[in-house]
């Protein structure tokens, strides 16, 4: 189906990303921010959407939580994450008026929300828009796929952990994503091992192989496995750009071969 | 619901902190005395864990004159999960909220659990429909109280407080908080460490600054996601982890607040 997409204030986006899990906790916002962060040390501008309405957590992330949101006459202008303003970011959590409000929305407020985030935020021009999404496959995701729909995604990252139980949660999620008409870039393997800082040894704390053999169960790209980093804990704790600081720990390859994959998925 | 004693809802705003795996173990620790009528109700309809973690996946439940039969694990623990009615892994239950509202409102009212004692309801992550409809459907046939469940970093705990907030917003008592995944201790040589940093003082301070109970604190033992993987009880498969330790004081903490509570249609003692 052809979707006239009007010009509107995703039209100066060159692709768009979505990043899913049907399991939450899994990293999907760790995933997004440190995504963000890689493509930004390419050179590339990015735009990050915050579609989590009951637990935003990017903000904290890139320790931008308490800013406030202005209007311009595109619309709502998003928080720039530095000076450059190559990372901007909109969620609802600059919305509220305090940071322990709990948003509780039933499913069509949410929608209306997600609508206006799409439509009414002015993006202006990215190289890449990354779109954080709580855990499911319900309200949020639905609202999400429809309003960018016109945009024509990339695709979706789907992110899991090691154990049966994420996976069998992330099965779901890639159906949805087959009924949706979402391409499927790739699965990550997130929480894959930890190294233990004081004896090296290496320990599966929440199983192991899921990941890859779901890739391989559903026919769709494994982009690798994450392992467990304090330090990736601790920079997304305090807002610090990991991908800068630390190229030397055991999370940074997989991380740089996600957004290497995008990158040369999307060449100019 | 009249026939259920104690209610308790298994909440967080985060995901991933281990809802479900404490709601499993919170029932396979009560339903130890087999004397006591345990029921454990999933209403996590998007990512509906509980069968596997309980060992039930496959099951399938089947309706009656008296309403919906839940899955029995044990003559005395029963469990319902939308995850029964799926009939294949892949299957995605791409609901909105309304649609969710109304399995959850069955769940509640047709399901046949006969004399319960204690039923747990684990629920997704976040304050949304489920949370609102359980919370809604529930109050008539009053509510024990939430066990809250967090890791220690800040990320976790800026959803939980929401959480509590939420909570405090539809007058649901907090018996208290769990922090799970608190330390890691290495098998190989047993050295500890934090693989979630408290970098704001953990469930701990949180507890204090907002005048909730902490019940207490879970550490990380790798046997437990293989526990659940497989379906087993964690307390089965290592009862000397120091997690399980952790899990049998906490659910001791929760039954003493419970009993604290007359069942409805009894006089309540203040508490």
């Amino acid at each position: 189906m052809e979707a006239a997409a009007e010009p509107g204030n995703l039209a100066g986006v060159r692709h768009i990303i979505l990043v899913l899990s049907g399991k939450g906790g899994v990293g999907k916002s760790t995933i997004s921010t440190e995504l963000a962060l890689a493509l930004r040390h390419a050179g590339k501008k990015v735009g990050i959407l915050d579609v989590d309405l009951c637990g935003p957590s990017i903000p904290h992330m890139l320790k931008v939580q308490g800013q406030a949101v202005h209007q311009c006459d595109g619309g709502w202008v998003p928080v720039f994450v530095d000076q450059a303003q190559s990372i901007s970011l909109m969620s609802v959590g600059f919305l509220l008026e305090k940071p322990d409000e709990a948003v509780v929305w039933r499913g069509p407020k949410k929608n209306a929300l997600i609508k206006q985030f799409v439509s009414d935020v002015a993006w202006g021009q990215l190289d890449y828009l990354v779109v954080d999404t709580p855990p499911g496959t319900s309200d949020e995701h639905m609202a999400a796929v429809d309003a960018l729909r016109p945009y024509s995604p990339l695709g979706a990252l789907v992110v899991t952990t090691p154990q049966a139980v994420s996976v069998g949660d992330v099965r779901r999620e890639l159906t949805f994503c087959r009924k949706v008409g979402l391409r499927v870039i790739g699965i990550v393997e997130n929480m894959s091992g930890f190294v233990c800082p004081h004896c090296a040894e290496c320990t599966n704390v929440f199983s192991r192989g899921g990941g890859e053999e779901l890739a391989r169960h559903a026919g769709v790209p494994f982009l690798g496995s994450v392992p467990l980093d304090p330090e990736l804990t601790r920079s997304l704790e305090e807002g610090r750009d990991f991908i800068q600081e630390f190229p030397s720990s055991p999370a940074f390859p997989a991380l740089s071969s996600i957004a290497e994959k995008i990158l040369n998925e999307t060449p100019i | 619901m009249k026939s259920v004693k104690h209610k308790i809802l298994v909440l967080s705003g985060k995901g991933g902190v281990g809802k479900s795996t404490f709601s499993a173990h919170l029932a396979h620790g009560l339903a130890e005395d087999e004397n006591t009528q345990v029921a454990l109700l999933d209403i996590d309809i998007c990512g509906p864990s509980i069968p596997k973690i309980m060992g039930l996946e496959g099951e399938q439940v089947h309706q009656s004159g008296s309403g919906w039969s839940p899955v029995f694990l044990e003559d005395n623990l029963g469990v319902m999960s939308v995850g029964f009615l799926l009939s294949s892994p892949d299957d995605a239950v791409i609901w909105r909220g309304p649609k969710k509202n109304g399995m959850i409102k069955q769940f509640l009212r047709d399901v046949d659990w006969g004399e319960v004692d204690y039923l747990i309801v684990d629920t997704p992550p976040g304050t949304s429909d489920e949370h609102l409809s359980a919370v809604q459907y529930l109050a008539a046939a009053h509510i024990d109280g939430a066990v809250i469940i967090t890791t220690p970093q800040e990320v976790s705990l800026q959803d939980v407080r929401k959480e509590i907030s939420f909570c405090r917003k539809v007058k649901l008592p907090v018996l208290g908080v769990v922090e799970n995944m608190t330390s890691f201790v290495c098998p190989k040589c047993q050295k500890e460490s934090q693989i979630f940093p408290p970098t704001t003082g953990g469930a701990e301070v949180m507890c204090q600054d907002l005048q909730v109970p902490l019940l207490g604190r879970v550490p990380l033992d790798p046997r437990i996601g293989k526990s659940c993987d497989k379906g087993q009880s964690f307390f089965v498969e290592a009862p000397d982890s120091p997690a399980t330790v952790a899990y049998r004081s906490i659910i001791q903490r929760i039954q003493d607040f419970c009993s604290l509570r007359q069942p409805k249609g009894e006089d309540h003692v203040s508490s």
